[in-house]
C-alpha cells in the first residue's frame, strides 16, 4: 500500500449513511420527480404528462394557500427574530433565575406539534376556552380565534411562535455568548450605554446566529403542516389552507400523481426562497 | 480484500438478522393458539352491534376479533389507502359503500362476493353500491339510514310548533324556536363532515325534479350550478347563516357535543343522518326518545321527502392471510343468526337491507317517523350511492357556505370544478 492510500479512510465508512441517504431520501426525491408526471393509485400508474401541474394550478384554494404560506412563513419568521433576539439579549444579562428562565422559554419545544395544536384549539375554544372566559371575566368578548376567517391565521402564527421562539432565543444566546467582551469594555471606556452596545456590538456581532434563525425558521414556515392542521384543519373552508394542507388533502382523496406535483411544486418553491436568501445573508456576514 | 469480506458478510448477517426477528413477529401461530381476525373501523362509527356479532361469533367458533380503530374522514381514507398500498391491511375492512368505494380499487384490493348464496337475500338497492365493474365485494354493516332533520318533540310541543312540510314553515318555526332563547339549527362545523348534510339530504328533490340527474352528473353533462333543483341547497345554507339560526360556536362544536345540545333540548333542529340514534341510545338512553326525525323540507309544491344513505360495509382485504376464516365470519354475519344479534345490540337506525330482518320493538321514536317516508314511498338514495363522482373538498366547501364565506351560486360552482378531479382520477368517460 501506498503511504497515500494509508492515510485515507476507506470509502466504505460512507456506506451506511450513504445508503440510509440514498434509499429513504434520493430514490423517493426521483421517484417523486417521476410519478408527478403521472395519474397513479400507488400501483398503477399511466403517464400523462404536465396534467397533473395544470390541474394543480387550477385548483380552487391555491391562491389561498400560496398567500397563506407566505404570510406564515415571513411572519413566523420576522417575528422569531424580534422576539428571540429579546429574549436572548435579557437572558444573557445578569439576572438571578437566568438558567431557570432559559429552561422556560425553550420547554415549549419539548412538547409535540400535534399535542401543542390539541391544547391550543380547546383553549381557544370560542365559548368554553380558558383564553375566552379569561376575557369575559374583565369584561371582554373574546373573539372565536380559531373559527373567525380574519384571524384563525394569525392565531395559528401566534401558537407557532409561542413553540418555536425558543430554539431562536437558544441560537442567539450562543451567538450572542461567543462575542467576545473585550468589544464590550472598550465601547464602555468610550462612554457608550446599553442601548449603544446592543446597536453597534451585539446586534452586528451575532449575525451568523440571525442568519440561522433566518434561514430554518422561513424553511420551516413555508413547509410548516402539523400546526395548522391539529388546529384548523385548513379551515373554516379554506380560509388557513397552506400550499402543505392542500396536498395532503390532494393525497387523502386518493389524487397520489396530483398530490406528487404539488410535492414537486412546493420543493421547488422553498428552493427558489430559501437559496437566493442564504446567499444573500451570507455575503453580508461580518468576519470577527 | 479481507476487510471487504469481513464487511459484507457483517452486513449480511445483520440483515439476517432483523429479517429473523420481523418474521418471528409475523408468523408463529402455533395449534393452541386461536385464529385472530382484525377489523378496522373509524371512531366515529358506533360499533355495539359488530362487537355484539363478532363475539357471538367467537363463542361459536373460537375465532377472535380484534377492532383497530381508526381516525374518520380524510385522515382515516389516508391512512386506509397507504395501508392497502403497502399490504398492511387487517382481514376485514369498514367503510362507506357508494362513490367511495371505486377509489379504493376493490377489484385489486377486495374479496369478490358476487357469487355468495345470501346475496339473494340483500336488497339490489345496497348491492348496486359495492359493485364496480359487475362485481359485489361487500356485505351490509348495519341497517339502511336517511339524512334530514333530528328535532326535539319536547322543545317542539313546549313552543307548539308542528312538524314543517315546507321550506318557508322550517324557517318560521326555527324564527320561534330562536325567540324563545333556545338555539334553532345545531351546527356541528368542527367535524366538517356533519356540515354536508343540509346538501346531501336535498338529493330527493333533486332525483324528483330532474329524474336523470346522476347519470348526468356522472358523465359531466350536469352541474350543480346549471341545475336549478340542485343548487336550491346551497341556498338554504345561506338562508340559515344570515338568519342566525346556528348556535354561536358552531365552528367550535362536535358531533357529539351536538348530539348532546339536541337530546338536552338547548338546540331544536341538527341536520344530521338518523345513525346518530345508536349513539345517541348509547349516552342518553332515558332522553332518546324525545328526539325526533323529519325529512329536510323544501319548497317545491307537493313534494316532500327524505334522502336515504343505504348502510356502510365491511369488505374482506383479498391478500390476507385468513381469507377463508374472513369468509366464514362474514357468512356468520349476514346470516339470521348473526343480524338477530345485531338488531338486538345496535338500534336500526332505519330499514335493514337484508330479507326477513324485522326492526326490533324498542327501536327508537326518531326511527319510527322515518319509516313512515319508506312505507308511503317518499325516498330517493342520496347521489354520493349512484354516482362515483363526489367533490373531494365537499365538506370544506359546505363549511364555507355554511359559516358565510361565500355565495351560494360561487360555492356551487367551486362544487362542480372540484368534482373534476376525482372524475379524471378514476377516468371516466366524458371528462
Amino acid at each position: 500500500m501506498s503511504f497515500k492510500q494509508r492515510n485515507q479512510y476507506s470509502y466504505f465508512f460512507l456506506l451506511p449513511a450513504g445508503m440510509i441517504f440514498f434509499i429513504f431520501f434520493l430514490l423517493p426525491a426521483i421517484s417523486s420527480f417521476f410519478f408527478s408526471l403521472t395519474r397513479w393509485n400507488l400501483t398503477d400508474w399511466t403517464f400523462i404528462g404536465l396534467e397533473n401541474f395544470k390541474m394543480f394550478f387550477a385548483e380552487d384554494s391555491l391562491s389561498i394557500g400560496f398567500k397563506n404560506t407566505f404570510i406564515y412563513a415571513f411572519l413566523t419568521c420576522g417575528l422569531k427574530v424580534v422576539f428571540g433576539l429579546g429574549l436572548a439579549v435579557y437572558l444573557c444579562s445578569a439576572i438571578r433565575t437566568r438558567n431557570f428562565l432559559r429552561a422556560v422559554v425553550f420547554f415549549p419545544n419539548l412538547i409535540s406539534t400535534i399535542a401543542v395544536g390539541i391544547t391550543f384549539s380547546s383553549l381557544m375554544h370560542p365559548t368554553r376556552g380558558v383564553i375566552n372566559t379569561m376575557l369575559s371575566t374583565i369584561g371582554i368578548t373574546g373573539p372565536d380565534w380559531l373559527g373567525n376567517v380574519k384571524i384563525a391565521l394569525l392565531s395559528v402564527i401566534a401558537v407557532d411562535l409561542w413553540k418555536g421562539v425558543g430554539v431562536a432565543t437558544v441560537i442567539f444566546i450562543a451567538g450572542i455568548m461567543s462575542i467576545s467582551t473585550q468589544y464590550y469594555e472598550a465601547l464602555e471606556i468610550d462612554g457608550g450605554g446599553s442601548w449603544a452596545k446592543f446597536l453597534h456590538i451585539t446586534l452586528p456581532l451575532s449575525r451568523p446566529a440571525i442568519n440561522s434563525v433566518i434561514i430554518l425558521a422561513l424553511i420551516g414556515g413555508l413547509r410548516t403542516f402539523d400546526l395548522i392542521w391539529s388546529m384548523t384543519k385548513g379551515g373554516p373552508g379554506f380560509t388557513t389552507d397552506l400550499l402543505s394542507s392542500i396536498i395532503y388533502k390532494q393525497y387523502s382523496s386518493g389524487f397520489f400523481g396530483l398530490s406528487t406535483a404539488g410535492n414537486v411544486i412546493l420543493f421547488l418553491m422553498v428552493s427558489a426562497i430559501a437559496f437566493p436568501i442564504y446567499k444573500i445573508l451570507n455575503s453580508r456576514e461580518v468576519d470577527l | 480484500m479481507k476487510r471487504i469480506i469481513l464487511m459484507v458478510s457483517m452486513v449480511l448477517i445483520s440483515s439476517a438478522l432483523l429479517f429473523a426477528a420481523g418474521q418471528q413477529d409475523g408468523g408463529g401461530s402455533s395449534a393452541d393458539e386461536p385464529v385472530v381476525l382484525s377489523f378496522l373501523i373509524d371512531k366515529d362509527t358506533s360499533v355495539d352491534g359488530i362487537k355484539a356479532v363478532a363475539e357471538a361469533y367467537e363463542a361459536k367458533t373460537g375465532v377472535v376479533t380484534e377492532f383497530e380503530v381508526r381516525p374518520g374522514s380524510a385522515e382515516g381514507e389516508n391512512l386506509l389507502k397507504t395501508r392497502l398500498a403497502t399490504g398492511e391491511m387487517s382481514d376485514l375492512i369498514y367503510f362507506n359503500s357508494g362513490s367511495l368505494l371505486t377509489a379504493l380499487n376493490p377489484g385489486r384490493n377486495f374479496v369478490d362476493l358476487t357469487d355468495k348464496p345470501y346475496m339473494d337475500t340483500i336488497s339490489p338497492a345496497y348491492k348496486q353500491t359495492v359493485t364496480v365493474d359487475g362485481r359485489i365485494y361487500g356485505i351490509p354493516a348495519s341497517s339502511s339510514a336517511a339524512g334530514g332533520i333530528l328535532y326535539n318533540k319536547k322543545v317542539y310541543k313546549e313552543l307548539g310548533l308542528e312538524v314543517p312540510l315546507t321550506w318557508d314553515d322550517f324557517m318560521k318555526n326555527c324564527q320561534v324556536v330562536k325567540e324563545a332563547g333556545l338555539t334553532a339549527v345545531i351546527g356541528s362545523y368542527k367535524d366538517d363532515w356533519t356540515a354536508q348534510l343540509f346538501l346531501l339530504s336535498d338529493y330527493y328533490y333533486v332525483q324528483q325534479q330532474s329524474p336523470d340527474f346522476a347519470e348526468k352528473f356522472t358523465m359531466n353533462q350536469a352541474k350543480y350550478a346549471t341545475d336549478p333543483a340542485a343548487l336550491q341547497a346551497f341556498y338554504k345554507y345561506q338562508e340559515v347563516q344570515e338568519k342566525g339560526f346556528m348556535n354561536k360556536d358552531y365552528l367550535a362544536t362536535t358531533y357529539d357535543e351536538a348530539q348532546r345540545m339536541l337530546v338536552m333540548g338547548e338546540g331544536a333542529h341538527y341536520p344530521m343522518l338518523t345513525f346518530a340514534f345508536a349513539s345517541m341510545t348509547q349516552n342518553y338512553p332515558e332522553l332518546v326518545d324525545d328526539v325526533g326525525f323529519f325529512a329536510q323540507p323544501d319548497n317545491t309544491p307537493g313534494l316532500n321527502g327524505a334522502t336515504v344513505w343505504l348502510p356502510n360495509s365491511i369488505y374482506l382485504y383479498k391478500d390476507g392471510e385468513q381469507v377463508d376464516e374472513a369468509l366464514a365470519w362474514a357468512d356468520f354475519y349476514v346470516s339470521p343468526e348473526g343480524t338477530s344479534v345485531y338488531s338486538k345490540t345496535n338500534k336500526a337506525d332505519g330499514p335493514y337491507v337484508i330479507k326477513g330482518v324485522e326492526l326490533p320493538s324498542d327501536t327508537p321514536m326518531g326511527i319510527l317517523d322515518l319509516m313512515k317516508y319508506f312505507d308511503e314511498d317518499r325516498t330517493a338514495p342520496a347521489l354520493e350511492f349512484i354516482t362515483p363522482v363526489k367533490a373531494p373538498n365537499s365538506p370544506q366547501i359546505c363549511v364555507e357556505i355554511g359559516s358565510g364565506i361565500t355565495e351560494p351560486l360561487e360555492a356551487a360552482q367551486k362544487y362542480d370544478r372540484d368534482t373534476e378531479k376525482q372524475a379524471k382520477q378514476l377516468n371516466l368517460p366524458g371528462w
